[in-house]
């Protein structure tokens, strides 16, 4: 395994988030019952024709500039040519050697915290095909054309991937870079984000690539790792078993954990690519793209740059932060409210209590059950010292599950922290005398004893005794000093 | 009678009550219900519908509005997707295929008041210069019904010539409005490639298909033009430019005009054809234009590059006919591959398959450079040789067919002479170029026709010039034998 070295390529499929479809004027609304959203566009009814939708354009040319590529002043609609029941036209209308964006790059922070700069060979316009039906249908085939015709921006990337992992990495930053640019849901479950792995592996040192195989359709970032991961064994398992990697396309079955064969290079169709006639090349001036560039967010990687300089946070907090709009934005309303310099604090929670509740109830951060202003509210009585770090844990939980503000908790449970010195001392005084023995050799010397009183004052106060106030006191009071 | 008025005249005694729009529905359709036997110019009738239009046409014509096609009549080639009504393209495939929706032509014409009697005969999804690959049978010309009356439009223009209509819509791909103008020796106009709307039209080859007209006169052909004309949003590749007062620039002297003269059009041109080029000549030099040669050296390559770049798109265009969804199913089909081959198979006619076939070869990998690249490039050569043309003269002048119209069943079983009917006509369609057809005199008592070829938008400058002509002399007045 260690001799080979893996080489992948992604092709990444990211439905646009338009309203209506990219030749028709349908709506591109998921889920609705069969055929209800297709028109006669859609249906490739003799006669009709397709007008490109100035959106799809826009988010394409979005993409183009997010990814520092070049956007085509001129690209050109292509038909690609074969015949499924699910493709109305007997042709998709995809772009092929004129792209709307080439020549771009993404930087992707790897585990170990390198960063890596993947090329994007070229992002094209699309559209999608329909939905063949086989449930409930006995010797028949249903056709649902509701997602054809929705757009897609495929974006290929240069094979510059050397494992499954760095792959993963690639895609997750894709997928966040579309939602960023609010040009995709991301919506992986309902096929809005997939991918087709071509994977290959050379023998360490070797320039020449492997022959590759394409996995088709691969819907979740488990899956992609996963199907490499099994695609790479089996190819160095092939070759040094004495057998040769045929180019093919390969299906990934995740019941199974395995690729399958679904057909080689010489069944592949010959798609007899020509332009179609029935649109204009697509012309983009450069005043159309400084419209675009001005609508352009902040950007996944320069929002993570700001972070890491204006909060003080380290290169990884930062680059979790921002990893989503929406995350970042969070994390800026904690901030606002706590103040700057409490950013490690705010990164912290942000990144802890809340991401793992978060993950545990499986929801998303906009209806995280603890709003940024809760727990601004939360994080200010730490600040206080109202509460300890530790108390804060349990009066999170607490919010989470009832949805009631931290001082509310904090009161009804009465989790206040004790910061008033005479009540500290009475407790002290009250354990001291209560362990005359532990006392004796502190005195003696024992300073190790100095943490069993600190324990014992925290249990008869059910941790609510003021750090910071009880060690100084304490001190004073084991040595002698009042006494 | 009233089949024999020009549209101007009919608009005018419609607009004066002197007759009714539904009086003059009724005189054609029992003209054609006694005349199309003969001729077989229709696929579909539609006489109940028709009466409705005409109704509503009189109603509007009472209350005082007044239309140049208002209460009008005409026949739709039956290429024109109307909505409610059969469209079957020529084709079995599309027998059993009622429109749910008007092409924007149809809609158009419907929105000026004009009354249809019925959908056109035609070439299969207009793949034919005779009339004879049509699923329903041959048109006769009504000038000799054992002739051919050309194609693809054959329908549109024998029910034109044999007065069974003022007008009719047609197709001009690669002269399919222009050559069975001139063989059945009505007008036949096809406009600038993107001026009328492909919108509803059902497509044979998308960078070629241009709607336009046949009449009797350029003056009948501009107002029907009028209507016609203008952008689609629904059609990407028509355009935006404004449409010009077709009728208003009938009336601009001829003098200085520039023609100009193809010498490639008249090598090799049949004698008594070529004289009858010259006397039309004579009469365009009579009314002040000027004449002089000029030379398009890629012409002998269009009929050629159509047969490569029409082809290719057919082949994609008529993929989307595979019994899924619309038109012909085969009969209990065994999988999806017997679905497709079967309904395919049967669907469609003999010279619609030799052009998938042929347009499925010259896109295939390996061939696509030297087929269909090479055939872009000299289409791109032919269109920059009328461009550098039109820089020295106004419009070009020449035949429109190298012969009259052919006997039924001569050249149906070699498809390359067949093509050849084209040699004239195809490289307006190339070069996107208007063109017009008008009948300029009689071969062997078979009509011949005139063809005028401008710059893009010319339209108004090749109706003018074809209307001056029509002032001068009277060929386009003669009618076919029965049917005066």
């Amino acid at each position: 395994m260690s001799n080979w070295e893996v080489v992948i390529g992604l092709e990444i499929h990211a439905q646009l988030a338009t309203k209506s479809k990219i030749f028709s004027g349908s709506p591109t609304a998921y889920g609705a019952p069969p055929n209800t959203q297709a028109d006669l566009v859609d249906l490739g009814f003799p006669g009709v024709l397709p007008v490109l939708n100035q959106r799809a354009v826009q988010m394409a040319v979005k993409f183009g500039l997010a990814i520092d590529a070049s956007v085509a002043p001129r690209s050109v609609f292509a038909r690609k040519n074969y015949f499924y029941p699910d493709l109305p036209k007997g042709y998709q209308i995809s772009q092929y050697e004129l792209p709307i964006v080439a020549r771009g790059s993404l930087k992707v922070m790897l585990d170990d915290g390198t960063v890596k700069t993947i090329g994007i060979t070229r992002a094209h316009l699309e559209e999608d095909a329909g939905k063949s039906l086989h449930e409930g249908l006995a010797n028949a085939t249903g056709i649902d054309l509701n997602r054809a015709g929705t757009p897609l921006l495929e974006i290929v990337s240069e094979p510059d991937m050397r494992s499954a992992k760095e792959a993963v990495a690639y895609m997750k930053k894709i997928h966040t870079l579309v939602r960023y640019l609010e040009i995709c849901d991301g919506n992986m479950q309902e096929g809005s984000f997939r991918c087709d792995a071509n994977v290959s592996v050379r023998p360490k040192g070797q320039e020449k690539f492997g022959t590759r195989a394409e996995i088709k359709n691969l819907n979740s970032f488990r899956f992609v790792e996963k199907a490499i991961q099994y695609e790479v064994a089996r190819q160095v398992e092939l070759i040094e078993g004495g057998g040769t990697v045929v180019q093919e396309t390969r299906l990934y079955d995740s019941d199974k954990d395995e690729t399958r064969s679904m057909r080689s290079k010489e069944e592949a169709n010959d798609y007899r690519y020509f332009p179609d006639p029935d649109l204009l090349p697509v012309e983009i001036d450069a005043a159309f793209i400084a419209s675009v560039r001005a609508s352009l967010p902040e950007l996944p990687d320069q929002k993570a740059a700001r972070f890491a300089k204006d909060f003080a946070l380290s290169a990884y907090d930062a680059g979790v932060l921002s990893a989503s709009r929406e995350l970042g934005a969070y994390f800026e309303a904690v901030i606002a409210g706590v103040g700057a310099g409490h950013a490690k604090l705010a990164a912290n929670w942000v990144m802890g209590e809340l991401s793992s509740a978060l993950n545990r109830d499986n929801i998303d951060i906009e209806n995280a059950k603890v709003d940024p202003k809760q727990l601004t509210g939360l994080l200010l009585r730490i600040v206080d010292a109202t509460i300890s770090g530790k108390i804060a844990k349990e009066v999170f939980e607490a919010m989470w599950s009832e949805g009631k503000p931290a001082d509310a908790i904090i009161e009804a449970k009465g989790l206040r922290q004790i910061t008033d010195a005479g009540a500290i001392e009475g407790v002290i005084d009250a354990v001291m005398a209560a362990n005359p023995a532990q006392l004796a050799d502190y005195r003696s010397g024992k300073d190790k004893l100095f943490g069993f009183f600190v324990g014992q004052v925290m249990k008869a106060t059910g941790g609510k005794a003021n750090p910071a106030q009880l060690n100084e006191l304490l001190k004073s009071k084991l040595g002698g000093g009042n006494a | 009678m009233l089949h024999n008025l020009f549209i101007g005249e009919l608009a005018e005694r419609l607009t004066k009550r002197q007759i009714s729009s539904v009086e003059l529905t009724r005189h054609l359709l029992s003209r054609i219900e006694r005349l199309n036997p003969g001729l077989n110019v229709f696929i579909t009738l539609t006489p109940e519908r028709a009466l409705k239009d005409a109704a509503a046409a009189d109603a509007r014509l009472a209350a005082g509005e007044t239309g140049p096609l208002l209460g009008i009549p005409l026949i739709h080639k039956d290429i024109f997707c109307t909505d409610g009504v059969k469209t079957s393209c020529g084709s079995r495939m599309l027998d059993n295929f009622i429109a749910p929706y008007d092409a924007t032509v149809v809609a158009r014409l419907k929105g000026a008041g004009t009354v249809m009697l019925g959908k056109a005969n035609m070439d299969e999804f207009a793949m034919g210069s005779s009339n004879e690959t049509s699923y329903y049978g041959p048109v006769k010309n009504p000038w000799d019904t054992t002739k051919v009356p050309g194609g693809s439009s054959g329908g549109s223009a024998a029910a034109t010539a044999a007065r069974l209509a003022p007008f009719a819509t047609g197709t001009d791909t690669g002269g399919s409005i222009r050559q069975p103008a001139a063989l059945t020796g009505v007008t036949g106009l096809k406009p600038t490639y993107g001026r009328v709307s492909r919108y509803g039209m059902i497509t044979f080859a998308s960078s070629l298909d241009q709607a336009g007209v046949f009449a009797r006169s350029a003056s009948d052909a501009a107002a029907v033009l009028q209507v016609m004309a203008g952008f689609d949003p629904r059609d990407s590749t028509s355009i935006d430019a404004p449409v010009p007062d077709y009728s208003k620039a009938l009336g601009t002297p001829l003098k200085g005009l520039k023609i100009g003269l193809l010498r490639e059009f008249f090598e090799g041109l049949e004698p008594r054809n070529a004289a009858l080029i010259e006397d039309a000549l004579t009469v365009y030099t009579g009314l002040g234009a000027e004449t002089r040669e000029v030379s398009l050296p890629h012409l002998p390559l269009s009929v050629p590059t159509y047969y490569v770049v029409a082809p290719a798109e057919c082949s994609s265009n008529l993929s989307r006919f595979d019994g899924v969804r619309f038109g012909h199913r085969c009969k209990d089909p065994k999988d999806l591959m017997d679905l497709y081959k079967r309904s395919r198979g049967e669907g469609f006619g003999a010279e619609v398959k030799r052009r998938i076939m042929t347009g499925t070869y010259v896109l295939s990998a390996g061939y696509f450079d030297a087929y269909y690249l090479k055939a872009q490039k000299a289409r791109r050569m032919i269109t920059d040789d009328f461009r550098t043309a039109f820089d020295k003269v106004d419009l070009v002048i020449g035949p429109t067919t190298p012969t009259p119209a052919f006997g039924l069943g001569a050249k149906i079983n070699d498809p390359v002479l067949m093509y050849l009917n084209d040699i004239y006509t195809i490289g307006a369609n190339l070069a996107g170029l208007p063109g017009v057809s008008i009948p300029c005199g009689f071969v062997d008592g078979l009509p011949m026709g005139l063809q005028l070829v401008g710059p893009h938008f010319a339209e108004a400058k090749l109706l003018n010039a074809a209307h001056q002509y029509q002032q001068a002399t009277d060929w386009h007045r003669h009618a076919p034998r029965g049917y005066e």
